[in-house]
């Protein structure tokens, strides 16, 4: 039986989402719950797969027993345990926060909310578990699906940035089956570890190059790399605040992953670092991403949007991390995908909230939120603090490893470029905060009690308690990020 | 030059139809245009897959060949005698994940026009903004 477990974790979500219409039709409510069990026992099997990886090492599952030339395989190893915990955990957070914002802005597709929330998550799952290219395809599509759904029921506008997405991720999932059918046709294999055992003969085949840079280019078209980023701030910032709560984090740092499993578990890594320039022209592409989404941040007077550009930013530190190709920098980017999946989850959380409250996500709306929501502002202040980088957050650590191995580079303009944006996001956060210091009363009221009438009006607790959950983690991760490092990323970074 | 343009013409039919696609899909300003684009964008890798498992001269199914000799063992199995099977199977995947694709981007098309009354990118950014 627990040899099953591995394949229980894309599973349990993919066959309660086709029950949920079904519960929906009875009860509406018990959707909800229907959803927080199905990945409540998903974040169990996770676990159970992280410990036995742990453990025994590298888990292959066959898909019907057939042996893996030929059938589907699923492979997980210390990366991709992480990555099954994570999303689970994440979406499982996002799920029980989800409740009564998905109520207040979704209130007669409750049902078709969560039944498409489990398929965004099986989509995740799929992908990160998944050893076959061609399935990862599948994966991708299903998980990119579900996005669209879950996008375009937002506010007004949400629409059209959905039929943008919908173009532009349809032209990065394509340039990627497009790569598999290149790699397809000159080894005749899709399986992963079969293909990395069969392509060093063909490297200097121009059908691999084209490949390569098809399977790249459609990637960085899915995890939003900066010259292609620009359906990302739309849909995300339109999106229901649930739903941005869950793709925000996940969507990219998932493409993000398949990236590194393509150059490093595909490809042999000395190709993309030795014989291509594709490290070179990452860390520059990562360059401009940091740069690109700082300031475009800076110019934002919408809170989501501003987090959108955050989140486009730090997608460029993972893409740059993973281009200095030395060891430090890609141990810094992968633990930095772990944490800046928590940290945009937890400030799209705040966001939320304050969705919830106030009915608006401007920056101008924050006044006097200190006061209004202690407690959800405190967890705001630790995802700022995190996305800064300050010492026991967990930013500052992986930040700390993508410096340090910027330095062994001695590639100064990416460093300079870290530094910059940690400056920006400073002043980034600062204004948020500042705002929300500030109480502004409002003119038809008595001004001079204003300061005072302001009464605690804090979050209901299905919303706050996952988002402090959040916050709570940002502080463990960072100061738990040396067993994580030693236990899970550092079998996850290729000899180099 | 010609061999190259001749001998390989099933690409270059795939290159143009993506291309006639992907122009579709940027420069267009319909949304329904920019559907068609994207599912000749498609199709085009569709028929990319399917014609590189083409062999011309007798080629057959490879399972039918064999089932009348499954008491002969260790029967090599000549490549060159079949058209590999697997690009068409992927292909059946990857119509019914661009059916939904397609679907869903109709879907959208429709709230769009239920909301602003047209489909020109253009009349819809310009409401929006109006708000």
């Amino acid at each position: 039986m627990t040899a099953q477990i591995p394949i229980l974790v894309v599973v349990i979500p993919l066959v309660s989402s086709f029950f949920c219409p079904l519960m929906g039709l009875w009860r509406k409510g018990l959707c909800y719950f229907w959803a927080v069990v199905a990945l409540s026992l998903c974040v169990l099997a996770s676990f159970n797969t992280l410990l036995t990886v742990v453990e025994t090492g590298t888990i292959r599952y066959r898909l019907g027993g057939w042996a893996p030339p030929f059938g589907i395989e699923y492979v997980v190893d210390h990366l991709n345990a992480m990555m099954l915990v994570l999303v689970s955990v994440i979406s499982l957070i996002v799920a029980i926060y989800s409740k009564r914002s998905v109520e207040q802005e979704l209130p007669e597709k409750i049902t078709y909310f969560y039944t498409v929330f489990l398929l965004q998550v099986t989509g995740f799952l799929g992908i990160v578990i998944t050893g076959d290219l061609f399935n990862l395809y599948v994966f991708l599509e299903i998980g990119s699906l579900a996005g669209y759904a879950l996008i375009a029921v937002g506010e007004d506008g949400a629409p059209l940035a959905t039929f943008r997405y919908i173009v532009m991720g349809t032209i990065g999932a394509c340039f990627y089956l497009l790569g598999v059918g290149y790699i397809y046709i000159s080894t005749g294999s899709l399986n992963m570890a079969d293909v990395q055992q069969l392509l060093p003969q063909l490297y200097d085949s121009k059908v691999i190059l084209t490949a390569v840079a098809f399977l790249l280019a459609g990637l960085a078209v899915k995890m939003a790399l900066f010259p292609v980023h620009v359906w990302l701030p739309d849909a995300y910032a339109k999106a229901p605040s649930a739903t941005s709560a869950l793709l925000a984090p996940l969507m990219t740092k998932i493409s993000l992953y398949v990236m590194i499993r393509v150059l490093f578990s595909v490809f042999e890594p000395h190709l993309s670092i030795e014989r291509l320039p594709i490290t070179d022209i990452m860390v520059w592409a990562g360059f401009l991403a940091i740069l690109g989404g700082a300031v475009m941040a800076l110019a934002q007077t919408d809170f989501k949007r501003m987090l959108c550009y955050v989140v486009v930013a730090e997608v460029g530190y993972i893409v740059g991390g993973v281009g200095l190709a030395n060891a430090i920098a890609i141990k810094g980017a992968i633990l930095h995908i772990l944490n800046d999946a928590v940290m945009t989850a937890g400030l799209f959380a705040v966001a939320g909230i304050v969705m919830y409250k106030t009915k608006s996500h401007n920056i101008s709306d924050f006044h006097g939120l200190f006061k209004k929501m202690p407690f959800t502002m405190a967890t705001f202040v630790v995802g700022a603090l995190s996305i800064i980088g300050v010492p026991p957050t967990c930013g500052f650590f992986s930040k700390w490893y993508l410096i340090h191995g910027a330095v062994i580079a001695k590639h100064w303009a990416f460093l300079g470029a870290l530094l910059l944006s940690s400056l920006i996001s400073v002043v980034l956060f600062f204004r948020v905060i500042e705002i929300g210091f500030v109480f502004q009363p409002s003119h038809e009221g008595d001004t001079h009690s204003g300061g005072h009438t302001v009464t605690m009006d804090e979050a209901p607790a299905s919303m706050l308690v996952p988002t402090v959950v959040i916050a709570m983690a940002i502080i463990l991760i960072g100061l738990y990020n040396q067993t994580i490092l030693s236990n899970l990323i550092t079998f996850a970074v290729p000899k180099l | 030059m010609f061999e190259f343009i001749v001998g390989y013409y099933n690409y270059w039919m795939y290159v143009g139809l993506m291309m006639i696609g992907f122009y579709a899909m940027m420069a267009k300003r319909n949304l329904m245009k920019k559907i068609i684009g994207m599912n000749i964008f498609q199709s085009a890798i569709i028929l990319f897959y399917v014609s590189t498992s083409v062999k011309k001269g007798g080629v057959t199914v490879p399972i039918l060949e064999h089932a009348h000799e499954a008491h002969e063992a260790h029967h090599a199995v000549d490549i060159m005698q079949y058209a590999n099977p697997l690009p068409h199977v992927l292909m059946l995947t990857a119509i019914v994940v661009m059916v939904a694709t397609l679907g869903v981007a109709v879907a959208i098309c429709i709230m769009i026009h239920r909301r602003y009354h047209t489909l020109e990118e253009d009349e819809i950014i310009t409401s929006i903004k109006r708000g």
